[in-house]
């Protein structure tokens, strides 16, 4: 069974944004650039699917401009098969994502797609639902635990209240939460040679999509700042200003 | 003009963060309209028909909407679609299911975890973890939203008296079965909706010592909440996270315990009223949100405070 694993580059988990001046943004330029955590965690699993004998091939997939070939590679690093990158300058919004990998699902036959639940930029939590409703799979999002037997997935999600199990049919998406599993380091060699796997480059015409933002974004501004308050000295002194200043107990 | 809110409910009663929804679909203009898809959920429906501001009720009832799949709850507001211009859900773990899968299906973007309705077409949503706010203009024919329940105040849960109408049900899709549930039943108030949480992170050590917190979330009636790095190491259940990837909470007392303050962790929680932490060490981030401080080790501090409280 083939697995497909859309990755996308994103501003690293780890950096501080800053908004643009101009208010047009935020600021992107010379920042460090990372796969998005939860599609590490999307790719591990699928190596852990292969590993098991469960998948036979593992396709990363990941929209975007050109630099998205490093997430690429680092999807290849972790072991990934071959990578396909759907190359574009447009900013793409998630149901455009999710068009463009319904289309490569069409021609690539996956039985399985897993995706991260979020990307840490946009934070939408949309693509992995919206794909499966235009392919018409069935969905398990938030997973911590997935078993792939008879056809069928048995997928354990993180939900309120603790946890939920679902048992899909098979091919399904499948979006993965951050007790999954715990992603494996890249090692040097791998890095090497993911360098010689397979990358194909296609356009969002070349699948026939239209790929045109659908969200007008009029500004992007800076929230409200929190300003620190102060340390107090003592249990005394904290709970005389949470009943006599703040007045919340 | 009419909004319908996709309500979260278990069958038998309204889930808050129904309430939530519905303010926001208030403040698109139009009428309200909620949708309760379920199995034997009329006391639900009933609950719905008693909330302020709500015009109407639709109710589809079929035992392959019992457990919230996201399949068959999507097509049956898809279903229902046609009426209306602006389509919400609250975005919990459920409606962050079931939402994309309905906007996808009537080619709309969805516009996620608003805070702010600026016009029927323009919203306020956070990226970045919170770091910065989008205001987005939607060209779509119909909005489908999910709505950060911190940003809105809920509706009043009564008051109301909206026709409750029946609809049919559309029929399963038959390609997803729920299995099993394993839900941790607490006493205490949601972390959703609670006045005072109190959170514990790594600091806390192990699962055992949370109990620590027990009494003094006792005393001030408080939900109990965690990091990241306290669920990852199992101290506590998955549903406990506070941040940008799990519950993004705004109750009047967030006391951190044990918390280092990662920007992550800030996102789900920076909008309380006061803040308090209670870290040792005393360059932790959580003291630049924090309105009181106590730097010193947790583990008599806390008791220290249970005891002060009296
Ligand atoms: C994709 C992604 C998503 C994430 N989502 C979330 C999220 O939703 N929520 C979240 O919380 N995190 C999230 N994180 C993780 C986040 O980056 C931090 O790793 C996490 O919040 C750290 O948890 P912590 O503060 O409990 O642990 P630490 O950072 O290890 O801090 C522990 C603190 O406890 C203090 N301490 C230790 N012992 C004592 C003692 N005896 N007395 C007093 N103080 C003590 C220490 O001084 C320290 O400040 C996410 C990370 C990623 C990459
Ligand atoms: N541009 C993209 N390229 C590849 N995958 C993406 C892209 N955008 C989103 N995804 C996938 O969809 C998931 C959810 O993203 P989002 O809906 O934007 O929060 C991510 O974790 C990725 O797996």
């Amino acid at each position: 069974m083939k697995v497909l694993v859309p990755v996308k580059r994103v501003v690293d988990y780890n950096v501080k944004v800053r908004v643009k001046a101009d208010q047009t943004g935020v600021e992107t330029a010379n920042v460090k650039m990372s796969m998005n955590p939860f599609d590490e965690i999307a790719v591990e699993e699928a190596m852990r699917l292969k590993e098991a004998g469960v998948a036979t091939e593992v396709v990363v997939v990941s929209c975007g401009v050109a630099a998205c070939q490093e997430t690429l590679r680092t999807g290849l690093a972790i072991g990934a098969d071959r990578a396909i990158l759907v190359e574009t300058d447009v900013d793409l919004q998630p149901l455009a994502v999710a068009k463009l990998l319904a289309a490569v699902a069409r021609k690539e036959g996956p039985s399985l797609m897993i995706l991260g639940k979020q990307a840490i930029d946009d934070d939408s939590n949309q693509t992995g639902q919206m794909v499966a409703a235009l392919l018409g799979w069935p969905q398990a999002t938030f997973a911590s635990k997935v078993v792939i037997a008879d056809g069928k997935a048995t997928v354990t999600r993180e939900v309120d209240g603790g946890l939920e199990t679902v048992r899909i049919n098979l091919p399904a998406v499948v979006t993965t939460d951050l007790r999954l599993n715990e992603p494996r380091y890249v090692t040097l060699p791998n890095i090497m040679k993911a360098k010689k796997k397979p990358l194909e480059n296609v356009k969002p015409a070349d699948l026939g999509v239209d790929v045109a933002p659908r969200l007008k974004t009029l500004k992007v501004t800076e929230p409200p700042k929190r300003s620190a308050g102060i340390k107090v000295p003592d249990v005394a002194t904290l709970v005389a200003k949470l009943k006599n200043e703040a007045k919340v107990i | 003009m009419t909004a319908l809110v996709i309500a979260e409910h278990d069958n038998a009663t309204l889930k808050g963060a129904t309430l939530n929804a519905v303010t926001a679909a208030a403040q698109c203009g139009g009428e309200v309209h909620v949708l309760v898809a379920g199995s034997n959920c009329g006391a639900a429906a009933q609950a719905a028909a008693q909330v302020a501001g709500v015009a109407k009720v639709l109710v589809a009832d079929a035992p392959h909407l019992a457990d919230a799949l996201a399949e068959n709850v999507a097509a049956q507001v898809v279903a229902l679609a046609g009426a209306y211009s602006h389509i919400l859900a609250p975005a919990t773990p459920n409606g962050k299911n079931i939402l994309p899968r309905v906007a996808a299906a009537l080619d709309a973007q969805q516009i996620s975890e608003i805070v702010a309705v600026e016009s029927p077409d323009t919203f306020v949503r956070p990226i970045y973890a919170g770091n910065a706010l989008a205001t987005v203009q939607s060209a779509d024919a119909k909005k489908v939203i999910t709505v950060r329940t911190t940003g809105f105040d809920g509706a009043a849960a009564s008051g109301g008296a909206a026709a409750v109408e029946s609809v049919a049900a559309v029929a399963d899709a038959g390609i997803s079965a729920f299995v099993s549930r394993e839900v941790a039943k607490s006493e205490r108030p949601e972390l959703g909706a609670a006045k005072v949480i109190v959170s514990g992170g790594r600091g806390m050590g192990s699962g055992e010592n949370f109990k620590i917190l027990e009494p003094l979330a006792d005393k001030l009636g408080a939900a109990m909440g965690a990091s990241r790095a306290a669920v990852d190491a199992g101290f506590v259940p998955n549903d406990w996270q506070v941040g940008q990837t799990g519950k993004i909470v705004a109750p009047q007392l967030y006391i951190a315990v044990g918390i280092s303050g990662a920007i992550q962790h800030l996102a789900g929680m920076k909008d309380s009223k006061v803040i308090v932490a209670i870290n040792k060490d005393a360059e932790a981030p959580i003291f630049s949100v924090a309105d009181y401080g106590i730097v010193g080790d947790l583990f008599t501090i806390v008791p220290e405070l249970v005891k002060e409280l009296g």
